[in-house]
């Protein structure tokens, strides 16, 4: 199947496209990526609340729609999450990537070290992977990952304590999340934080992905969108994943 | 035997009638059915009064103020001889070793019995130096008072959680009342100075039922610190239509809008003030057009600035705020984004240059 013929100026791939993000992974991407997209907007608002609005309070519901669409919002994104844990388990080799990244392979590490120097240019060339490479693993664990679990946790223990004591929400994250931060306040203001972080993590990803899309051997965006991963060249797959 | 306050209530000339309309008043402030007031009554005619024992360490001595103008109840009338408060130094006649001695005869006649009220904290630095009751430590002073008590009740933000003495860079090493003692049950009241009716109606729970009020997690009563400010602040609907104070002395501000940006602590502070009110209910900071500043919650002097939401972080050695550092990271990984961006770009150009 593979052949080298070229035609035009670029090389022409043919090595075989392999099917990489099932179809519940790639919807979960998308709704997730719009959620988080709405929870930082309502979020920030919510903390710094845009001008007063004229009129009377009766006629006006602003904050209230807005501290809606994030709670709904945040809602969606933590049912989503759940059922991406499920998917982890029962979806694909690729589908646990992220969640368990393999700490204990030297070979993981060290593919880790040549993904940073090509990223330092100091590499020509990156190696060439069918799921996400290691780099890309270990900063989505720790950046995105746990970021969004921080995130949920908190948001539910502030949320926690809208419903008030006796929801499940207060027993189960608000009662424990604030004697641990010491006060609500605290808890706020670290809820602020990880959202700095996310938006901070969202730069890097949508640069990171539309980059390695154009310069690393193999598609990268339209891959979240079709689930196949096609390649640039015709050599062999060399990297961990 | 100890009189019960139903009998000092009519030697001081309060009429039955005022006697069972005060439990049915109180009754009703702790959240409890009609069918209480009848139980509350028959407690304070049978059960001999509780004696207490009321501690001074580092403290403004605020929770004392408070709690003498309490109006339902009037504690003058009432408090004062429901228990039997047989020491606290800001009211009491006695003074010097007189007085001293009260503490020993109490922890001595009354083992398990009486309650310790404690209003502010012990410093434990220097060995407790920093505060000196009678010539000894308070420090000393507490876990002595403490080592037969039935309860302790923490008064105000101090004992609670150490307030303005135990704030950054805490000298003294001030520390709240349960990291010294911790074999005793604890009820913390906090608030700089708690709601004097919150303060007389804990009392009133204890010397009426023997036992604590159900208390959360941090160890406050629920049925006053389950809620926040936020909850049931009568400009709450403000808040929700998005109608702001922008500044003092703006429309905003005449008009009784939400003080949210103003830096009003109200949506993270637990306490009773939005419903109970102080004076007698008559009005509450917010209703006075300023922001809550949130007293009753822990550590509420480190937390920054009393008018701004977005609280400092001390950790960045300068006096920055979430959106600052957040803005800042953003800004750098923008920046670097950009660079590598354009470096990868003139990479691409000059390998392809010299294929």
């Amino acid at each position: 199947m593979p052949s080298d013929t070229t035609a035009g100026p670029l090389p022409k791939a043919t090595q075989e496209a392999v099917y990489v993000y099932e179809a519940p992974l790639r919807l979960w991407h998308w709704v997730n990526a719009l959620a988080i997209v709405v929870l930082c907007l309502t979020g920030y608002f919510i903390g710094q609340p845009l001008p007063s609005v004229p009129g009377e309070a009766s006629d006006n519901f602003l904050m209230g729609y807005i501290r809606f669409a994030h709670f709904a919002a945040g809602y969606i994104l933590i049912v989503g999450f759940l059922l991406r844990l499920y998917w982890a388990v029962v979806g694909n080799h690729h589908a646990h990537q992220v969640f368990l990244p393999k700490f204990w392979s030297a070979r993981w590490w060290s593919e880790v070290w040549h993904e940073i120097k090509w990223y330092s240019f100091l590499e020509r060339e990156p190696k060439k992977y069918v799921g996400h490479n290691p780099l890309a693993t270990l900063v989505m664990h720790l950046m995105f990952v746990w970021a969004l679990v921080f995130m949920m946790v908190t948001g539910l223990a502030l949320y926690g304590e809208g419903t008030g004591m006796g929801t499940w929400q207060f027993e189960y994250f608000t009662a424990w999340v604030m004697p641990l931060f010491g006060n609500s306040q605290d808890v706020h203001t670290f809820h602020r934080l990880g959202m700095w972080y996310l938006v901070c993590f969202v730069l890097i990803h949508v640069y990171v992905a539309i980059r390695e899309d154009i310069m690393s051997r193999q598609s990268i965006v339209s891959t979240m969108i079709s689930g196949w991963r096609t390649f640039k060249d015709n050599r062999p797959v060399d990297g961990i994943d | 035997m100890r009189e019960t306050f139903y009998e000092v209530l009519r030697k001081q000339g309060v009429s039955r009638r005022s006697f069972l309309k005060f439990c049915s008043l109180t009754a009703a402030a702790l959240g409890m059915g009609p069918a209480m007031a009848p139980r509350m009554a028959r407690a304070l005619e049978t059960k001999p009064r509780t004696p207490v024992l009321w501690l001074h360490g580092l403290e403004c001595t605020c929770c004392t103020e408070a709690f003498i103008r309490s109006a339902h109840p009037l504690a003058k009338d009432v408090i004062l001889s429901m228990i039997s408060l047989d020491y606290n130094d800001t009211i009491m006649a006695a003074a010097g070793h007189e007085a001293e001695a009260i503490v020993e005869e109490i922890v001595r006649d009354y083992p398990g019995e009486y309650i310790l009220a404690c209003e502010g904290n012990p410093p434990l630095n220097e060995d407790g130096m920093y505060c000196i009751i009678g010539g000894k430590p308070y420090l000393d002073q507490l876990r002595f008072a403490a080592s037969n008590c039935k309860a302790i009740i923490s008064w105000g933000s101090c004992a609670s959680w150490g307030c303005v003495q135990a704030a950054r860079p805490n000298p003294t090493q001030a520390v709240p009342i349960h990291k010294v003692i911790r074999d005793k049950p604890i009820i913390k009241v906090p608030g700089c100075p708690p709601i004097p009716e919150v303060m007389t109606a804990v009392v009133t729970y204890l010397a009426t039922f023997d036992r604590l009020p159900e208390l959360d997690r941090q160890g406050r009563p629920k049925m006053f610190y389950s809620q926040r400010i936020h909850d049931k602040c009568y400009r709450r609907p403000h808040f929700d239509a998005g109608q702001f104070v922008e500044e003092w002395d703006d429309d905003g501000a005449r008009k009784g809008y939400c003080l949210y940006k103003m830096g009003c602590k109200g949506p993270t502070t637990y306490n009773a003030c939005s419903t109970v009110r102080w004076n007698g209910g008559m009005s509450f900071p917010i209703q006075s057009g300023h922001g809550c500043i949130g007293c009753s919650e822990d550590g509420f002097w480190d937390n920054g600035s009393f008018y701004d939401r977005l609280t400092n972080i001390h950790q960045f050695g300068i006096e920055e705020n979430a959106d600052d550092v957040g803005l800042a990271a953003a800004g750098v990984v923008g920046a670097a984004v950009a660079a590598h961006a354009g470096i990868s770009a003139i990479k691409r150009m000059t390998d392809k240059g010299g294929e």
